[in-house]
């Protein structure tokens, strides 16, 4: 029987996990291990700044263990969304990083780079040719909206993973690429079937998630010809068929059909077995070959700087009446803002109250405020950070210091828990580019690096 | 009558890419999860009540093999736009626990 055994150590490169899971794993003789790197979740900023949302105390520790177990096993380790989400930056970072680990460690090994930032001119090519098309509700793409962005990622389907493989490497760290690629690929090259090797990639792609009590860790799949097994190394953990279940589930749009750079995964007959109290069987997935391979592009601009602040209320009187304050507020701040010269045009202010719909906005049912104090998080975004800081501290001031009927508080409305009580965050990006493209093959977009650590 | 908080095992909402939000709820008992489905009040027809989203707009899938509904609706704003209260999408879910199933 072909088995294919691969080792996930994480949701997230960073994210951390037990010691001890990665020697048990180990021990079940796996031929890969990895840790997917990245994910659009924590938004757009992180693809923009070209920064990482996990700390590089945290990835090198993780590193360090997954690298010392491959080199002394004599396995590949692939690492997919390097550095977060992908680009250049995230990549060099990752890549610095295991550079220091090995020098620390004294190990070596050939390494594969492969990138994915796109260049604008190739994009502004793709769109002449017509080789675009948008995804959810975007507009077509166009020069404008490239030229406007901070950077563009493509993201990776399996095959650059198995040539870095062709190619000698034994580590490999991955641009933006598809979550389950970097599992489904050297799955694939091992000869199991396309439909078994992506459903692999999709319950290693976030670590120790289908298990039981579901916390960062390792998790362990055995690939074969029409069934995969599953199950957590760390003995505290359990897979079970509702993890598994629920895991199929997870961050895609439908249960059954999941879109992939070369096909479609379908999962609406599959079956999940316990076969121990804590290994679950997967089977009776299919894959069906797209006609025309697509590449995902993920692309983020810049729509301004921006500044918050935090402030609560205990006084009754002004809760009772928060929402014509929040209007008076509101006026308050553009005309003090125009007086010193910024337009309402210039920013953009929102206030969200904790307490009464600062979760779900618009979508909160719930209209009654039964609380007996409100949170506030003021935000403004400005066309420069000067603009921003300029309109916030303004802002913060109003909060706490505005008149309302009945009020008794008048030494300050607002508690500001710290000074300085004004946050700069800099740079916002917003997602601008969310779009395919047909490339003239699976290689194209993605060029590989060598070197030997 | 019991609500979903009542009778399912899982609830939970997340981002399915930065422009919609996913929301789940799964069951670990197959037969009762057949009965959820019997009694209809999970739909894209609920979904797009609760959220205040269009119809059309709500992709509504029971998923038998698992025991689970899933619903992915657009979200009210781009994750970390603007005005995004939730980058995530994980605090989305709530509407939906008291929900009253007629079984």
């Amino acid at each position: 029987m072909n088995e294919y055994r691969m080792l996930s150590t994480s949701g997230i490169l960073g994210y951390g996990y037990a010691e001890e899971s990665l020697k048990i794993g180990m021990s079940w003789e796996p031929h890969l291990i990895g840790c997917d790197g990245g994910s659009t979740d924590p938004g757009p900023y992180y693809l923009g700044a070209g920064k990482s949302f996990v700390s590089r105390l945290s990835a090198k520790r993780d590193l360090r263990l997954m690298l010392q177990a491959a080199v002394a096993a004599k396995i590949p380790c692939i690492i997919g969304t390097a550095g977060g989400a992908g680009g250049a930056p995230h990549l060099q970072d990752t890549a610095a990083l295991v550079r220091e680990i090995a020098r620390e460690e004294g190990l070596s090994f050939r390494m594969a780079l492969i990138h994915s930032e796109q260049s604008k001119p190739s994009l502004e090519e793709r769109v002449r040719l017509g080789q675009t098309r948008p995804l959810a509700k975007m507009n077509s793409l166009d020069a404008e909206t490239i030229n406007r962005a901070e950077r563009i990622v493509g993201m990776m389907g399996p095959e650059p993973f198995n040539k870095a493989l062709d190619g000698g490497a034994q580590v490999i760290l991955a641009g933006r690429s598809s979550d389950p690629a970097q599992w489904a690929g050297p799955a694939i090259r091992a000869g199991i079937p396309p439909a078994v090797a992506w459903y692999a990639g999709k319950m290693l792609e976030c670590g120790a998630e289908p298990s039981v009590p579901k916390e960062p860790d390792n998790i362990f799949i055995r690939a074969r010809e029409d069934h995969l097994v599953c199950e957590p190394p760390n003995p505290i953990r359990r897979s079970t068929p509702l993890a598994v279940a629920n895991f199929a589930l997870h961050e895609n749009s439908s249960p059954i059909h999941h879109t992939e750079p070369g096909g479609l995964l379908d999962t609406s007959a599959c079956l999940f077995e316990a076969i121990s109290d804590r290994a679950v069987k997967v089977s009776g997935m299919t894959w069906t070959p797209a006609e025309q391979y697509t590449v995902k592009l993920e692309g983020v601009e810049r729509a301004g700087y921006r500044a918050i602040t935090v402030c609560g209320t205990r006084d009754p009187v002004l809760i009772g009446q928060i929402d014509s304050y929040l209007e008076t507020h509101r006026e308050k701040v553009r005309v003090k803002a125009a007086s010193f010269g910024v337009p309402p045009e210039d920013y953009t202010m929102v206030v969200r109250t904790y307490g009464k719909d600062g979760v779900m906005a618009a979508w909160e049912p719930v209209k009654a405020i039964t609380s007996h104090e409100l949170g506030f998080v003021i935000e403004v975004v400005g066309r420069t950070q000067d603009i921003a800081n300029a309109v916030l501290a303004m802002a913060r001031t109003s909060m706490l210091h505005a008149d309302f009927p009945g009020r008794l508080c008048k030494e300050g409305n607002m508690a500001f828990p710290f000074s300085p009580s004004d946050i700069e965050l800099g740079p916002m990006f917003r997602f601008s580019i969310f779009h395919v493209v047909a490339p003239r093959d699976p290689y194209e977009m993605f060029p590989i690096e060598y070197e030997t650590v | 009558m019991p609500r979903i908080r009542d009778i399912a095992q899982i609830c939970k909402s997340k981002n399915a890419g930065p422009f919609m939000v996913t929301i789940d709820v799964l069951f670990e008992d197959p037969a009762l999860y057949r009965k959820v489905k019997e009694a209809g009040v999970l739909s894209a027809a609920l979904f797009s009540r609760l959220y205040g989203v269009a119809e059309e707009d709500v992709l509504f899938t029971p998923y038998d093999t698992a025991s689970a509904f899933k619903a992915t609706l657009p979200r009210l704003v781009p994750a970390g736009d603007i005005g995004d209260t939730d980058v995530y999408g994980a605090q989305q879910h709530a509407p939906l626990l008291d929900v009253e199933i007629p079984l």
